[in-house]
C-alpha cells in the first residue's frame, strides 16, 4: 500500500503548473474573463504539447492511457492559475463516455481526435442533476429533438456531446444544421455556458454500454472529481496568496500575520484544505480502481470542495482586507471559479443526496 | 497510489485475523471509562505482546516483540482489532507518551528499568505538565526542583494531572535553572507517586468523574538519576512526548468509528415513527459529517505512507489534532441531539460502570469538549499551525516574560 503520488504523478503535476505559470498569468484571465469563450487558444495549444488532452485516451488511439487521479493532478493545477481551457469536457468526461458507452468503430473514430486536440467535445446531462424546466431531449432513431441547459466548455466546441435520462449519449457537429446555441455569460467570465436546442439533427448515439445510465453516472462521477480537484487548486492558490500577503501587510507596526485574529483564519484555512488533497486522490484512485465506493467518495468529494472551497475563498479574500475585493489583486476569479464548480454537475445539495440515496438513508 | 495490501501484508492479516478468532473470546470488554487496567486485562496485554499486538516495534531487551516498525501493520492491527470489538490492549500515557520518549531520548538504563513494567500495564504513569499559572504557556512552570544532598527536591503544585490518584509514577516538568532564560531552565523528572511529600486531590470535571487531579508537592526527593537527558533540556523532552500526544488525540480512526456508531444510532432512534436518518435535518448534518470523516480518512492514509517513508508531514501531522477534535465533538454533538430530551436523563453510572449508548454519548459530548482544551487548546494549536505550519510570525514578545504576549 501507498497513498501517495507516484514520481510520474508529481512530475505531471509540475510540468502543468510550471507551463502556467509562464503562461497563464493573471492577466490572461482577466483577458478571457473579457471575451469569455473558456478557451484561451494558446494554452489549448501548448497544453497540446504537453499530452494533456490525450490523458484519458488509450495508447493505441494515440494518447497517453492514463486515469482520472492524472486527470484531477491535472484539474488541480488548472484550478491553481483559474486557467481557461475547456478540460472538464474535452479532456476529461468525453473520452470516457466513448470508452463507456461507444463502440469500437466509435472509440476508433473519436479518440485520436480528442488527443490531437481536434475535437473540442461540449458536454450536457439532462435528467441527472436535476432540472429546472427548460431541458427536454428524445431520440428518434439517431435524430436528436429537444433542448439541454448548462452545457459545459460550450464557448468555442466543435461538438457537442448529451446524454439523455436513460443514459444514451448523442455526439453531433456545433455547427450542424438545426442545432442553435444560447451562449451565457456567467459569473466566472472565464467559463460560460450555453442552452443548446436540437431541432431533429442527425446525431451519432453512444448506445453500446450495458447498463447505459450506470456507465453515464460513471462518466458524470469522473467529472465531479475533476471539478472537485479543480476547486482544490483554485482554493489553494487563494490560501497561499493569503498567506503570503499576511507576511508582508504591515499595520499598527506589525505584520498582520502576527496578529491571532488573521493567523487563526489561515490556519482554519490549512485545517479544512489539506485533508482535501488526499480526499481528492482518494476519490480519483476510486474511479480508477472501480471501487465499490466510487460513487459515494465522487458524490461526498464534490460536495465537500464545494462547501470547503466556499469558506475558503471568503475567508482568503477577508485576509487582504480592501485589497481583495478589487479587481487589481485577482483573487476573485479564484473565487468565481469556486463559486461556478460548485453549481454545475449537481451542486453539494444534491450531491449529498445521492449520497444519501446510496447508503439507503432514505425513508 | 496503490491501496491494495502487498501479499505480505495479506499474509499478515490473515494472521491477526486468526488470532482474534482463537483468543478473541476471552478479551476484556472494551471501553468503561479510564481505570486501572485489572488481573484479565494484565493477562491480556501481556498475551498481545507476546504474539506481537501490543509493543510491537518495541525492542526484546526492553520487553516488547521487536518487530521492525510498520504502519501498515499497525494500521491492519487497529482495523482488525476494532472491526471484531476486541480490546486493543492498554492505552495509557506511559505507553502512549512517555515510552516513545524514552525510546527517542532515554538512556539505557532508564529503558531497561521502565518500559518492560509500562508496556505491561503494570505501571502506570501519569504526566506532571500543567500548573494553575501554566497552561497554555506551558513553558512558564514554577514547580522547581534544586539539588540537595544528591537528590533533586521538589515544591511546587500541578494540575489537570489524569490517573494521578491511581498512577504509580509521574513524568514531571519543572524548573532547575531558574537564572536560565523560561525555555532553557526546565528539566523532565521520572517520580515515583509513592515518594512522601506528594498529595492528590481530586478534580471533578463537568463530566461527573475524577478525570483529573491536582498535585501538590512539598520537599519531595528524587533520585539524581531519575532525569532525561540533562538539566536544562525538559523542554525538548516535553515537546517529543506531545508530539506523540496530539498525534494520538485527533486519529482518524477513530472518528470513522465515531461516525459508524452514530449511523447506528440514527438508523435505529424513530420518532414519530420515522427513522432519523430519513428525516431531512438530520440526515443532512449527517451527510455534512460523513464528507468531513472521509477527508480526514484519506488524510490518515497519507499520513500512514508519510510515515512509513520516514518522512516528517510538517503541516499535514500539525492539523491532527484540532482538526481531529472539533469534528469528534460535532459528531457526538450530532449524537446528543438525535437522543432529543430522553438523552437527557441517559445519566453515567460512575467511572467504573458499563454505561449504556446513550448515556456513553452524552460523556463523549462532555469528555470531548475537554479534548478541545487537553494537549494543547485549540486555539494554541492555530497558533502552531499558523507559525510552524504556515511560516507565519509569532506575536511580538513582552518584555520581561520571556515569551509571547498575552
Amino acid at each position: 500500500m501507498e497513498f501517495a503520488l507516484s514520481h510520474e504523478q508529481t512530475l505531471l503535476g509540475e510540468s502543468v503548473r510550471s507551463f502556467l505559470r509562464d503562461h497563464c498569468p493573471i492577466e490572461a484571465v482577466r483577458a478571457q474573463a473579457a471575451t469569455g469563450t473558456g478557451c484561451e487558444e494558446g494554452l489549448w495549444r501548448g497544453l497540446l504539447d504537453l499530452g494533456v488532452q490525450g490523458l484519458l485516451v488509450p495508447e493505441r488511439h494515440g494518447g497517453t492511457g492514463l486515469g482520472l487521479l492524472e486527470a484531477a493532478v491535472v484539474a488541480q493545477a488548472l484550478g491553481g492559475a483559474a486557467a481557461p481551457v475547456p478540460f472538464l469536457c474535452s479532456v476529461a468526461m468525453a473520452p470516457l463516455a466513448l470508452l463507456r458507452s461507444g463502440s469500437a468503430a466509435q472509440q476508433d473514430r473519436w479518440l485520436p481526435r480528442i488527443a490531437g486536440g481536434e475535437a473540442r467535445i461540449a458536454m450536457g446531462f439532462v435528467g441527472y442533476v436535476g432540472g429546472r424546466g427548460g431541458a427536454a431531449l428524445s431520440l428518434d432513431r439517431d435524430r436528436l429533438s429537444g433542448a439541454a441547459e448548462a452545457v459545459l466548455d460550450a464557448g468555442a466546441p466543435t461538438h457537442f456531446l448529451v446524454y439523455l435520462p436513460d443514459g444514451r449519449a448523442a455526439i453531433l457537429g456545433a455547427g450542424d444544421a438545426g442545432v442553435s446555441v444560447a451562449l451565457r455569460r456567467t459569473l466566472d467570465g472565464t467559463r460560460p455556458l450555453a442552452e443548446v436546442a436540437f431541432d431533429g439533427v442527425e446525431a451519432e448515439v453512444l448506445e453500446a454500454a450495458a447498463d447505459p445510465r450506470a456507465a453515464a453516472l460513471q462518466v458524470l462521477d469522473a467529472g465531479r472529481v475533476v471539478l472537485a480537484a479543480d476547486t482544490l487548486g483554485a482554493a489553494q492558490a487563494m490560501l497561499d496568496r493569503a498567506v503570503a500577503w499576511a507576511k508582508q501587510r504591515v499595520q499598527f507596526g506589525r505584520v498582520i500575520g502576527s496578529f491571532q485574529g488573521v493567523k487563526h483564519m489561515c490556519a482554519d484555512m490549512a485545517t479544512m484544505l489539506e485533508p482535501c488533497h488526499a480526499f481528492v486522490w482518494h476519490a480519483a484512485y476510486a474511479q480508477d480502481t472501480r471501487s465499490a465506493e466510487a460513487r459515494l467518495m465522487a458524490c461526498h468529494a464534490k460536495a465537500h470542495l464545494d462547501e470547503v472551497g466556499r469558506e475558503v475563498a471568503r475567508m482568503a479574500t477577508e485576509v487582504h482586507g480592501g485589497m481583495g475585493f478589487t479587481d487589481l489583486s485577482g483573487l476573485h476569479y479564484w473565487l468565481k471559479r469556486i463559486g461556478f464548480n460548485r453549481q454545475v454537475l449537481g451542486g453539494p445539495e444534491r450531491c449529498r443526496e445521492e449520497a444519501a440515496a446510496l447508503q439507503g438513508w432514505t425513508a | 497510489m496503490d491501496l491494495n495490501f502487498s501479499e505480505k501484508h495479506r499474509a499478515f492479516q490473515a494472521e491477526v485475523r486468526e488470532f482474534i478468532r482463537r483468543h478473541g473470546p476471552a478479551s476484556p470488554k472494551t471501553g468503561g471509562g479510564r481505570k486501572r487496567p485489572d488481573r484479565k486485562t494484565l493477562d491480556w496485554q501481556r498475551l498481545l505482546i507476546e504474539h506481537g499486538y501490543a509493543g510491537r516495534t518495541i525492542p526484546r531487551e526492553y520487553g516488547g516483540y521487536g518487530a521492525a516498525p510498520d504502519v501498515l501493520e499497525a494500521a491492519i492491527i487497529a482495523e482488525e482489532f476494532g472491526r471484531a470489538n476486541v480490546h486493543p490492549g492498554i492505552m495509557n500515557q506511559g505507553i502512549s507518551m512517555l515510552v516513545p520518549t524514552l525510546l527517542e531520548v532515554g538512556t539505557r538504563e532508564q529503558c531497561e528499568r521502565w518500559v518492560r513494567p509500562t508496556i505491561r500495564g503494570e505501571i502506570i504513569w501519569c504526566q506532571g505538565y500543567s500548573e494553575p499559572e501554566a497552561g497554555s504557556d506551558l513553558a512558564s512552570v514554577r514547580t522547581r526542583a534544586v539539588v540537595e544532598d544528591g537528590h533533586f527536591v521538589v515544591n511546587g503544585h500541578k494540575i489537570w494531572t489524569s490517573s494521578a490518584h491511581y498512577a504509580d509514577m509521574m513524568f514531571l516538568l519543572c524548573r532547575t535553572e531558574p537564572d536560565k532564560p523560561k525555555h532553557e531552565g526546565l528539566s523532565y523528572l521520572l517520580l515515583s507517586m509513592r515518594t512522601p511529600g506528594i498529595e492528590v486531590r481530586p478534580l471533578r470535571t463537568m463530566t461527573g468523574r475524577a478525570e483529573f487531579n491536582e498535585v501538590f508537592f512539598t520537599d519531595v526527593r528524587v533520585p539524581l538519576d531519575q532525569i532525561v537527558m540533562g538539566r536544562g533540556h525538559g523542554w525538548h523532552v516535553a515537546n517529543i512526548t506531545l508530539k506523540h500526544e496530539r498525534m494520538g488525540i485527533g486519529d482518524a480512526g477513530k472518528l470513522t468509528h465515531r461516525l459508524q456508531r452514530l449511523v447506528e444510532l440514527l438508523r435505529a432512534t424513530k420518532v414519530d415513527g420515522v427513522p432519523l436518518i430519513a428525516a431531512a435535518e438530520f440526515r443532512s448534518r449527517l451527510l455534512r459529517l460523513q464528507g468531513e470523516v472521509l477527508a480526514w480518512r484519506a488524510h490518515n492514509l497519507r499520513l500512514l505512507t508519510d510515515q512509513a517513508r520516514g518522512e516528517d508531514p510538517g503541516l499535514r501531522r500539525l492539523i491532527v489534532k484540532y482538526g481531529g477534535t472539533v469534528l469528534g465533538h460535532r459528531l457526538s454533538a450530532l449524537a446528543v441531539d438525535a437522543l432529543g430530551a430522553e438523552g437527557l436523563t441517559a445519566l453515567s453510572q460512575g467511572e467504573d460502570a458499563q454505561d449504556d449508548d446513550a448515556a456513553n454519548w452524552n460523556n463523549d459530548y462532555l469528555y470531548d469538549i475537554g479534548l478541545l482544551i487537553g494537549g494543547g487548546t485549540s486555539n494554541i494549536q492555530r497558533n502552531i499551525i499558523g507559525e510552524r505550519g504556515l511560516g507565519l510570525p509569532r506575536e511580538p514578545r513582552v518584555p520581561g516574560t520571556g515569551g509571547r504576549g498575552a
